[in-house]
Formats: structure tokens, C-alpha cells, sequence
């Protein structure tokens, strides 16, 4: 008896996590993570948190300006899956790059970097215990590399695009690495259609 | 010099914080309060104490940012989790102390516990036992379920104390020291095929991690290592661990349950001299 139970339980279980649900091509995370909450500071200089940017779907990105060829890469698929939407859409969406190397990266650094990518993109940074914090909650992390002889040091981060829906909530789990923009710009598509602007 | 840092936790989990300290506290408190004859003596109490800290150590210091960034780390983290902690623990034999708190549980107390006894029977059943121990080795090991446990806080914890508490609930079944002659526990030659079997399955799950050719866990690689390490060899020193310390230990298993199966072996030769009367 009881072990059909047991056997019972194993199935609902399992069934539970091949729910297919809506069809994406990036990871589902709905559930898994919390939302969206940040305070950080932005290329002014000034405060910059999650709910100013309230109402659109936000694209969030650790990286460093210094970083060879990830971040950039990243950024310009971004960029062009954003850019493949329809006009209306494109202005729903904002990408926020937080910047795990605040030593090097300064607001005006920052702010030319992120311009380069567009004017749909928020640079920002925070103190070294700030960003250990939003790394944590975000189940992510960042480390430095020794500095060679003219002081450049690589600094290791999430290789992931964390997608948050408008009012917040963890939606997806994009890896630009591995996913044409094509990809990312149907998944941004199919979030926007799910909840229009208010 | 000794880094204090290191020894803070990197996610604290107050359930995780109050839980040991219970458990140290308990300990404690019963241990001097014991009859002298129940009493465990001090390798006991020290083996019950390293199987503790080093629990609490892997899942309350910075060794668990480590385990979260570095699949390897993760796979040592598991290791002393599901095996060394509770090996030590059940080899300690903490039943004086557990016997000195159930005679202290009222009887309202006693039949609010009943659903928990009997959940105890039915995972301590010889073929439930060992097929949960390995089962949920697999189940979290299983790479949709491990990149999202890895992903989620709650699962994240979820996953870190079913694999503690089925670690002492499996190796407590292995050295429960009460004799399978007199009390409900399992027989020595059960045990020991017990912890023959579940040494096969982790061996083969470590093997094709190690000889795996594409990445199987790369969540590692989504959220970034803790330091910069080829992915390969992470993931090979992963599979080791899971290969080859979980097969020792079931080793080293056997030969402790052999050896206690000889002394039991011998008993019954002495007995009946004393009835005899030939002893002094």
C-alpha cells in the first residue's frame, strides 16, 4: 500500500517537471528565481533601482567594459534581437548592463561603453558588496584575475541574459552563446505579446 | 593564518543554523546526564562531533559559494553530505542520547510523532532504503533537475538536506549497533549486500560523467566558476568524486559490519562456558 503511494507521489513528481507550458527557446525560470531588485548606481552617478524601469520587459547582464569579446558579443545580438522587433515593441525593452568591475569601470566609462550599444541600454554599478549581493540572489558570480604587468586583469562572470517581464517577475534564462539572435529576438517577442503595455 | 572570512556563510539559512545548533545542544545537554554505563565515551563523542561540524561546514561556510560555482566542489559537498557526515554520525552511535530525549517527549508528544515513525519504517524498509539512496544521487544528478536546483534557492537547499538526512538515515540502517538477534534491525549479511549494490550504480553514474565527451552540467558555465578552470576538468574531477570515494566508503562499510559480524560470531562460543561455570 504504502508503497504504491510512494510510487505515485514519484510520478506526479516527475510529470511535474516535464510540464512542456509555453514554448521557448531560452531556459524557463519562471518560479525558480525572485524578482527583479536592484539598487545600483548609473552613468549620472545617481541611484538607479528595479522599479524605474517598472512596465518593461528588462534584459539584465553582468559584464565589464574591459571584457574582450563576451560582453561585446553579447550586447550586439542583444541589440539585434531588439532591433528585429517591431518598432512598437522595441521601446518595451530595456537591457541592463551591471558592471562586476567597478574599480575600472567609472560612470563616464561606462556610459560611452553602453552607448555604443544602443540608447536602450543602462549601464551600472555598484560597490563590490552590492554587486555580491545581486549576484547571490541572482545565483551568479564574478571573480577577478590576477593583473599582468600594465595592471589588465580579465574578471570571470555569467555568460547569461536574466529576462524579467514587466512587472518584475524572472522570466527567462537566455545564453547568447549559444542562441542566434533570431531566437532571443522570438522569445522577447512572445514576452511582450503575453502582457501588453498598461 | 587562518582566514575568519571563510568560516562565515555565504547564504545563511536560519532553518540550517538552528537545526545544528539543536543538534550540538542536545548532545550536550544529554551526554553528561547519561547513566555512566550508556554514556559514549570520548572517541564517540568526537566522531559524532567531526561528522557534524563537517556538515555544517560544507553548508554553512564559504566552502558552500565554492560548491555553487564549481561542480567538483559540488560533488565533494555531496560527498560529505550523503556520506562521510552521516557515516561518522551513525558510527557514533548516538542512540543513549536519542533514547535520553524520547523519554522526555510527553505522550500527546508521542502520538503526534506516530505519522513520523512510520515514515521512518517505510524508508528503513531493505529495498526502499538503498533504492533512495541511489535514487536521489540520480535525481539530482539528472542534468534538467541539477541546472535548476542550481538555479533556485529552494531547490538549491531542498536538494542540499534530503541528500544529509537520507545520508543518516541510510548509514544509520548500516550500523544501527543494536543485534539483528535481538531488536528489529537488519541482518549484518543484509547490510553488507546492501552496501555491495549501491556501490555498482554510483560507480557507473561517476564513470560516464568522467568519460562523458560533451558538458553534461553546464549550468557551471551559464552562472560562471569561482575561478577561471577548464570546464572538462571540472567536470572530470567531478565524476571522480562520484566515482570513486563513494565506492571506498561503501568498502570501508563492509569491512566495519565484517568485523562486527565475527565478534557477534564469537559470542555464542563463550556463552555457554559461562553457564557452565568454568569462568573464575
Amino acid at each position: 500500500m504504502t508503497h504504491h503511494r510512494a510510487l505515485l507521489l514519484l510520478v506526479v513528481v516527475l510529470a511535474g517537471c516535464s510540464d512542456p507550458g509555453p514554448d521557448w527557446h531560452g531556459k524557463d525560470i519562471q518560479n525558480l528565481m525572485p524578482d527583479l531588485a536592484f539598487t545600483l548606481t548609473d552613468t549620472r552617478g545617481q541611484s538607479v533601482t528595479a522599479d524605474q524601469t517598472a512596465g518593461k520587459i528588462r534584459l539584465l547582464y553582468f559584464g565589464y567594459t574591459s571584457c574582450p569579446d563576451v560582453c561585446p558579443t553579447t550586447l550586439a545580438d542583444l541589440r539585434q534581437a531588439v532591433r528585429a522587433l517591431p518598432e512598437t515593441t522595441r521601446d518595451d525593452i530595456v537591457t541592463l548592463f551591471v558592471s562586476v568591475d567597478p574599480e575600472r569601470d567609472t560612470p563616464e566609462r561606462l556610459a560611452s561603453y553602453v552607448r555604443f550599444f544602443g540608447d536602450r541600454v543602462i549601464g551600472m554599478t555598484g560597490s563590490v558588496a552590492e554587486l555580491r549581493d545581486l549576484t547571490r540572489r541572482y545565483r551568479t558570480t564574478f571573480g577577478y584575475d590576477e593583473p599582468d604587468d600594465h595592471g589588465n586583469y580579465e574578471v570571470s562572470h555569467s555568460s547569461a541574459v536574466y529576462v524579467f517581464d514587466r512587472s518584475g517577475e524572472a522570466r527567462l534564462l537566455l545564453r547568447p552563446d549559444s542562441m542566434p539572435p533570431g531566437q532571443i529576438r522570438d522569445d522577447l517577442e512572445q514576452l511582450a505579446r503575453e502582457q501588453p503595455p498598461s | 593564518m587562518i582566514d575568519l572570512d571563510f568560516l562565515a556563510p555565504y547564504d545563511v539559512s536560519p532553518l540550517t543554523l538552528v537545526a545544528f545548533a539543536l543538534t550540538l545542544l542536545g548532545y550536550g545537554y544529554a551526554l553528561p546526564r547519561l547513566p555512566p554505563d550508556e554514556r559514549p565515551g570520548r572517541l564517540r563523542v568526537f566522531t559524532f562531533t567531526i561528522g557534524v561540524l563537517l556538515c555544517y561546514a560544507v553548508m554553512q561556510t564559504r566552502f558552500d559559494y565554492y560548491a555553487q560555482y564549481m561542480f567538483f566542489i559540488h560533488r565533494g559537498q555531496h560527498l560529505i553530505l550523503h556520506h562521510i557526515g552521516p557515516f561518522l554520525i551513525a558510527l557514533s552511535n548516538p542512540l543513549p542520547i536519542l533514547r535520553f530525549w524520547h523519554a522526555r517527549i510527553s505522550p500527546a508528544g508521542r502520538r503526534w510523532l506516530r505519522p513520523v515513525a512510520m515514515a521512518y519504517r517505510t524508508v528503513q524498509h531493505p529495498v526502499v532504503a538503498p533504492v533512495l539512496f541511489v535514487g536521489l544521487i540520480y535525481f539530482w544528478l539528472w542534468p534538467p533537475v541539477h541546472f535548476n536546483a542550481m538555479l533556485s534557492r529552494q531547490l538549491y537547499w531542498t536538494m542540499n538536506w534530503s541528500m544529509l538526512v537520507d545520508g543518516l538515515l541510510f548509514w544509520w540502517l548500516m550500523f544501527d549497533p543494536r543485534s539483528p538477534v535481538t531488536a528489529a534491525a537488519l541482518g549484518h549479511g543484509k547490510r553488507i549486500l546492501i552496501l555491495a549494490l549501491v556501490a555498482i550504480p554510483q560507480m557507473v553514474l561517476g564513470a560516464s560523467i568522467v568519460f562523458s565527451r560533451g558538458m553534461v552540467y553546464d549550468v557551471y558555465e551559464v552562472c560562471g566558476r569561482a575561478w577561471p578552470m577548464a570546464p572538462e576538468t571540472d567536470q572530470l574531477l567531478g565524476g571522480l568524486l562520484t566515482w570513486i570515494p563513494p565506492a571506498m566508503m561503501s568498502i570501508l562499510g563492509i569491512l566495519l559490519l565484517l568485523r562486527r559480524a565475527m565478534h557477534a560470531d564469537e559470542k555464542p562460543a563463550v556463552q555457554p562456558a559461562i553457564t557452565q561455570g568454568s569462568a573464575p
